[in-house]
């Protein structure tokens, strides 16, 4: 982490490290837009189906090796072009889209009648068939991702000791992500389609009853998330340029956790959610003080050169936090409170 | 109109219609009646198409629709006011009555059968951008029959209508469905309250445990001891 090289920031003495803090909430900001990207996804499936899509993260792995081929194909490491990287971005979000439908149509329709838990299982068969199908097809190995953007920085500034770098790669990732929001928004909440996927999370039947092909819904639905993921997959692999086939576990599970965090089914809470687990994360590295000389003690950490290294906790506790979160709202930060039908 | 020949229609093992036979003539109001459980709903279900039957056939103007499914059924004009209304809680009460007209593309027949709804309903338009779920009970019924006309049906199916209404509003609910009957519409109607359906309908037909037991004109269903005894009370 950036902020690893000065003395780690603590909020009390954040005017000091005001620049490093300044880091930490852009990291966290860059690493929230990608969780909140994939969160949707969850979040609409779920929505539609009332199914954990636990195979999301693999397609998001997809997405970045489909942009990896595509940037590739395209030369954007030598040629780089504004209408190279958005083809690069087109292409793998349109594959992943016909992934995600084709996911939907032979593992879950069939599956449409059946308890739920079968279709969870089938979620979870399905993520396994791609993250090792993946390493059958790719390769088990890291691949590096090629440049489609020429990294460099935009805000460089010193502050007492310490640095704030802020690159164009992280402005773009930023960007993408919050305009592919407000697409999704202007979809679900303005177009034919988007007021279609609402009744059908709202009640499927009913939206039968209106003349809604509910099949063709969640299809789309399907698409639309998968697609969001791709972006989430592309852009993540600007800033951390090696894919590998198991690269999606981490941050879809991360993700699940920020569409329950903000209130699975619910839009905005995804991105919500998905923002707070990037600077929970984020901050967690570098703010706590107190950490290291507990976990020392415990045996669980050791100093190094650089520090002691909590790195490998950062997610334990961004999971600690979500644990405690429900323990106080069960129905997430956003989500309503199931009413019982009468 | 509407033609139901033999109709088998399984829960699971559990059998909900035994050979359900039925018509419905064009500009008839045809009721079902019977007890808790006797098939009413899943005869209307099968109708829309939530439900599939495992034998039997449904035509609809000579075409078959057995195995139609429901969104193709609504554009042909089977349109159904499901039971417990099922309203779009979070959405508007425009918004539900906009999702009644989604299988249309005739935008000047959609505006002209919003204005429609709105002087059968009045307070549906003062409540326009409410969200649905707050509305009461009997709006909800009226926003869901709203909603269906949306859809310019030709053929209204109605599942209970009066559940769960005051006895004040059901007989706004009765006189909008002879109001929307007189408009052209043919309704085939599920009533518990069997005293109001039959007042309001051409024929009838008493099921009980999945099978067609008694049919014939409403009067004389009314008249008919048997029903007396056991539907209206005496």
């Amino acid at each position: 982490m950036a902020g690893s090289k000065c003395q780690p920031a603590n909020l009390l003495t954040g005017l000091v490290f005001l620049a490093d803090w300044l880091q930490q909430l852009t990291i966290g900001i860059v690493l929230g837009s990608v969780y909140a990207l994939i969160a949707l996804g969850y979040t609409m499936v779920y929505g539609v189906l009332r199914l954990i899509n636990f195979a999301h993260g693999d397609v998001y792995m997809l997405g970045a090796f489909f942009g990896y081929f595509a940037a590739n194909a395209l030369r954007t490491a030598e040629h780089p072009s504004l209408w190279r990287a958005a083809a690069v971005f087109l292409i793998a979000m349109g594959l992943c889209a016909l992934v995600g439908m084709t996911i939907e149509r032979f593992a879950y329709r069939p599956l449409r009648q059946a308890p739920r838990l079968t279709a969870l299982i089938t979620a979870i068969g399905v993520s396994f068939l791609l993250e090792y199908g993946g390493q059958l097809v790719f390769g088990a190995d890291p691949k590096s991702f090629p440049d489609v953007i020429e990294t460099k920085p935009v805000v460089e500034w010193e502050y007492k000791g310490s640095f704030l770098i802020i690159t164009n790669t992280q402005v773009v990732i930023v960007v993408v992500a919050f305009a592919l929001m407000l697409l999704l928004r202007f979809i679900v909440l303005h177009t034919k389609i988007g007021k279609a996927m609402r009744a059908v999370a709202q009640d499927r039947e009913a939206a039968a009853l209106m003349g809604v092909n509910t099949d063709a819904v969640i299809s789309f639905t399907f698409a639309l998330g998968s697609a969001l993921a791709a972006a989430g997959g592309i852009l993540i692999s600007l800033y951390q340029p090696s894919i590998d086939p198991l690269m999606g576990v981490l941050p879809g599970l991360k993700a699940f956790v920020a569409a329950v965090l903000g209130g699975i089914g619910n839009i905005p809470g995804a991105v919500l959610g998905g923002l707070l687990m990037g600077l929970a994360e984020t901050f967690v590295i570098a703010n706590t003080l107190w950490l290291p000389p507990i976990l020392m003690r415990l045996g669980m950490a050791k100093e190094s050169a650089s520090g002691v290294d909590i790195s490998n906790y950062a997610d334990a506790i961004a999971f600690l936090i979500l644990i405690v979160v429900l323990l106080v709202r069960p129905s997430g930060l956003l989500g309503s409170v199931q009413r019982e039908k009468v | 109109m509407l033609e139901i020949s033999r109709l088998d229609v399984y829960y699971g093992v559990i059998r909900a219609l035994h050979s359900v036979s039925l018509h419905v003539g064009k500009g008839e109001i045809v009721t079902l009646i019977g007890a808790n459980g006797a098939g009413k709903s899943t005869t209307l279900r099968t109708v829309s198409g939530l439900l599939r039957p495992l034998a039997g056939e449904i035509l609809f103007e000579g075409e078959d629709i057995t195995d139609m499914p429901p969104h193709r059924r609504v554009a042909l004009g089977i349109v159904q006011v499901p039971e417990g209304r099922r309203v779009f809680p979070q959405m508007s009460v425009g918004e539900n009555l906009d999702l009644g007209a989604y299988a249309r593309k005739d935008k000047a027949g959609i505006k002209q059968d919003l204005e429609r709804v709105f002087s059968l309903f009045p307070i549906l338009a003062e409540r326009r951008k409410q969200a649905a779920g707050t509305l009461s009970g009997g709006q909800q019924q009226m926003l869901a029959i709203g909603r269906a006309l949306m859809a310019r049906p030709r053929l209204l199916l109605m599942d209970e209508p009066s559940l769960g209404l005051a006895p004040l509003i059901v007989k706004d609910i009765f006189h909008v469905i002879a109001e929307i009957r007189k408009q052209g519409v043919t309704v085939l109607l599920v009533e518990q309250n069997a005293h109001m359906a039959l007042s309001i309908a051409d024929r009838g037909y008493v099921l009980e445990t999945g099978r067609v037991t008694l049919s014939g004109p409403a009067k004389e269903l009314m008249a008919n001891e048997e029903v007396k005894k056991a539907y209206l009370g005496g």
